[in-house]
């Protein structure tokens, strides 16, 4: 009940504030979505709460029938096991502190109960995509999460480029979107069911290992076709290689929007796809190579691009990017545990980060480029703080809680022992010494160091009010202790108990126990890359800060490729957007304005040009109309009296 | 001195049809020549009716010319009418003028 009432109160919050805004306020719709939202950020860590105590049994609320056709019957129902309750626990809290922190943020804009709406929406279907019992429910929350961020980062509809970003994410979320389906019609076709209660059961999941599917003469084993399908489709949501352009642009939204969406929550969503199938996953060894070959390499290919963005939010989206590969390495080596907790872990401080970046600029008058910052320290200590402690745990560095999460990752992809393991800790290793790196430049720029600031900026600098400065020292607290606190539960000795079977890995599969006697120089090396990425960003920051620009002048191709962000919009521009285009205008013009729309045109054109030809005919004299009378009238009574 | 018969009131009764016809649609100029044009080929019709009945011994056809000449006397009533109101309305009754059917 209390389970059920935290993911349906922020949907009564966003109906209210959406429908009856325009009659109650901006006032009384930002109220009715907070209060929806503290409703569930009080009852969904309760739920999680009662659950992992043993107070509540996992089990299965059933809400209704969705859908009943023959043998495929969907119905509305939440499910209530560890994995679903951690995750509603998280994403009510932080979504919570961002509706608080957007009353403060966005206090001057004129749409505010449309944005609280959206907002209260968003986490509703992120709460249905989490608490889902089959993939449909899933796949309704999935879109859901899809469309209110189409419809956030496209919040401010009056600037192009937040038009175009937002139909970007849109359209790069439905390409990736249409494998999810075919995973999930190919999913029915092989157990016959969408019900996790069937799919999950690892005794039905391994009868159909052997199973296979025929396509164009060759064969494929069906869990493998199933777990690549889910895949492309969590790599659309969670910005993996190659389908990762939408992310930085999405970052034209809100501020509150990117902490929300595209860091805490719905990015996370393909990582919980992947827990969530781990049954299925485990015996698709393939798939999980190439999950873990992905994540390595967007982990890496995002830190790179993160070292040179100006753009405060675009670093931060960069670090999401790379985060998000991390948790996708964890999954992909079999450490499904690993990649949730570092999913839980790093919803704080990156929304610790996102949020106190929103600050930042909100103090600096919407200003977003670093280069234009610096020593802004002393103006808002406060916020400083605050963006220290998320940086420390995004970088890594114990006791925060990124640094129990990333070692946690790194650890179990040395363990895996194989070819894409190797690589993967590779990856990892080199993407948190630039992880840290990128931080402190962003921290170096941003607070310390000379001030480029103009002087207007400065002197309207101020700390934010407190209505946003709570929320930020609520997720600071939660980026110090959610990883210490939690460590034991979820990758520790107590994982089996934590997750009671919510999360399901092979009898052979023991990475998360090897991962705990790698050597010791795996556990200290990501501890030591992290101290020297933050090193070299003070030598070339702080100590000597024409360093950046001698490097950026002699190694200018390297510089311009990072800087471009290795090419990728330009690349799809060419081979996908262009030639799309082409064959649209193509359509265009011969299929739509020459054949669909000439038919009709030329049937008017005709039958108004034999009207201006006929209409000759009607002189207006009568004698001419006479005479023709007349010949009529003979020429009847002629042919009357020769057929006689 | 030679018979009137039969041959002779359809010939003079023709002439007048013929005559009436081309008063219609020769004539360029006065609308009310028109009018006596029809009024001509009516009366021609009547003199065949009467011929006819003379000839045949049967008044039916004496009949249907008083009927003839009453239409006639309706339609003529009708039709200078029109005319007068046409000249009121466009200041003008030449048969060029009356055109407003132009396509």
């Amino acid at each position: 009940m209390i389970y059920a009432l935290a993911i349906f109160a922020p949907l009564v919050g966003a109906c209210i504030a959406g429908l009856l805004g325009r009659v109650i306020g901006d006032r009384g719709a930002m109220t009715a979505s907070v209060a929806g939202m503290v409703v569930a950020a009080i009852c969904g860590p309760l739920a999680f709460f009662q659950l992992v105590s043993g107070a509540a049994e996992p089990g299965v609320v059933h809400l209704g029938t969705w859908i009943e056709a023959g043998r495929f019957t969907v119905s509305w129902s939440l499910r209530y096991d560890t994995l679903s309750a951690v995750m509603v626990g998280m994403v009510s809290f932080v979504a919570m502190l961002i509706h608080v922190y957007s009353i403060g943020y966005m206090s001057h804009d004129p749409s505010r109960a449309r944005f609280f709406a959206y907002l209260s929406l968003f986490t509703f279907a992120m709460l249905m995509l989490v608490t889902a019992d089959n993939l449909l429910q899933l796949f309704f929350g999935w879109e859901g999460v899809g469309l209110c961020s189409y419809l956030l980062i496209g919040f401010w509809y009056d600037r192009p480029s937040a038009c175009a970003a937002a139909i970007k994410a849109f359209v790069v979320n439905r390409v990736a979107d249409l494998p999810f389906a075919v995973g999930l019609a190919m999913i029915f076709m092989t157990f016959g069911s969408i019900e996790f209660a069937t799919i999950l059961d690892p005794k039905l999941v391994a009868q159909h290992a052997k199973d296979t599917y025929s396509l164009f003469g060759c064969t494929f084993p069906a869990l493998e076709v199933i777990g690549f399908l889910l895949f492309i489709g969590a790599m659309g949501k969670s910005a993996q290689l190659f389908l990762h352009v939408w992310l930085p642009d999405a970052m034209e939204g809100p501020t509150p929007v990117s902490a929300l969406i595209h860091a805490a929550t719905m990015v996370t969503a393909g990582v919980f796809l992947m827990a969530r199938m781990s049954p299925v996953m485990e015996l698709a060894p393939y798939a999980l190579g190439f999950v873990t070959f992905i994540g390595a390499s967007t982990a890496l290919f995002a830190a790179t691009i993160g070292c040179v963005q100006n753009d405060i939010k675009r670093v931060i989206a960069y670090s999401t990017c790379s985060q998000l590969g991390y948790m996708f390495v964890a999954a992909g080596v079999g450490a499904y545990q690993a990649s949730v907790y570092h999913l839980i872990t790093h919803a704080f401080f990156k929304a610790l980060l996102f949020l106190s970046a929103g600050s930042v600029i909100h103090a600096m008058s919407d200003e977003q480029d670093i280069r234009k910052m610096g020593g802004l320290a002393r103006l808002i200590p406060a916020t400083c703080a605050v963006m220290w402690i998320g940086n420390l745990a995004l970088a890594g560095i114990p006791p925060f809680a990124g640094f129990y999460s990333k070692d946690a990752i790194i650890e179990a992809a040395f363990a895996a022992h194989s070819a894409v393991g190797n690589y993967a800790f590779f990856c990892t290793v080199v993407a948190a010494f630039l992880t840290a790196f990128y931080s402190w430049r962003l921290l170096f720029m941003t607070f310390h160091g000379k001030s480029r600031a103009d002087h207007h900026a400065l002197e309207h600098a101020h700390e934010s009010p407190y209505v946003m400065l709570m929320p930020l020292f609520v997720l600071a607290l939660g980026a110090i202790v959610a990883g210490f606190a939690t460590v034991n539960a979820f990758i520790g000795d107590g994982q089996a108990a934590f997750w009671a079977g919510a999360i399901w890995t092979h009898p052979d599969n023991h990475v998360l126990e090897h991962a705990h006697h790698v050597p010791t120089w795996v556990k200290i090396l990501p501890i030591f890359t992290a101290v020297a990425g933050i090193a070299l960003a003070w030598v070339m920051y702080i100590a000597n800060p024409l360093l950046p620009v001698r490097l950026a002048n002699s190694f200018r191709p390297i510089y311009l490729f990072l800087l471009n962000k290795w090419y990728f919009d330009e690349l799809y521009n060419a081979i996908i957007v262009r030639p799309i285009l082409c064959i649209a205008r193509g359509f265009w013009k011969i299929g739509d304005e020459a054949m669909i729309d000439g038919v009709p045109n030329g049937l008017a054109e005709l039958t108004a040009g034999t009207s201006r030809q006929t209409v000759k005919i009607q002189t207006g004299s009568l004698a001419v109309y006479a005479f023709v009378m007349l010949i009529g009238v003979v020429a009847l009574i002629g042919l009357y009296m020769l057929v006689r | 001195m030679m018979d009137v018969s039969l041959g002779h009131y359809l010939v003079v009764s023709a002439i007048l049809l013929v005559l009436g016809v081309f008063g219609i649609f020769l004539n360029r100029k006065n609308i009310i020549v028109i009018l006596m044009a029809i009024e001509l080929i009516l009366l021609s019709v009547n003199l065949n009716l009467v011929a006819f009945s003379a000839a045949l011994n049967d008044l039916a056809g004496q009949v249907l010319a008083m009927l003839v000449l009453t239409v006639a006397a309706a339609e003529a009533a009708i039709g200078l009418a029109i005319v007068v109101i046409y000249f009121r309305n466009r200041g003008s009754i030449q048969v060029e003028d009356v055109n407003l059917m132009k396509g």
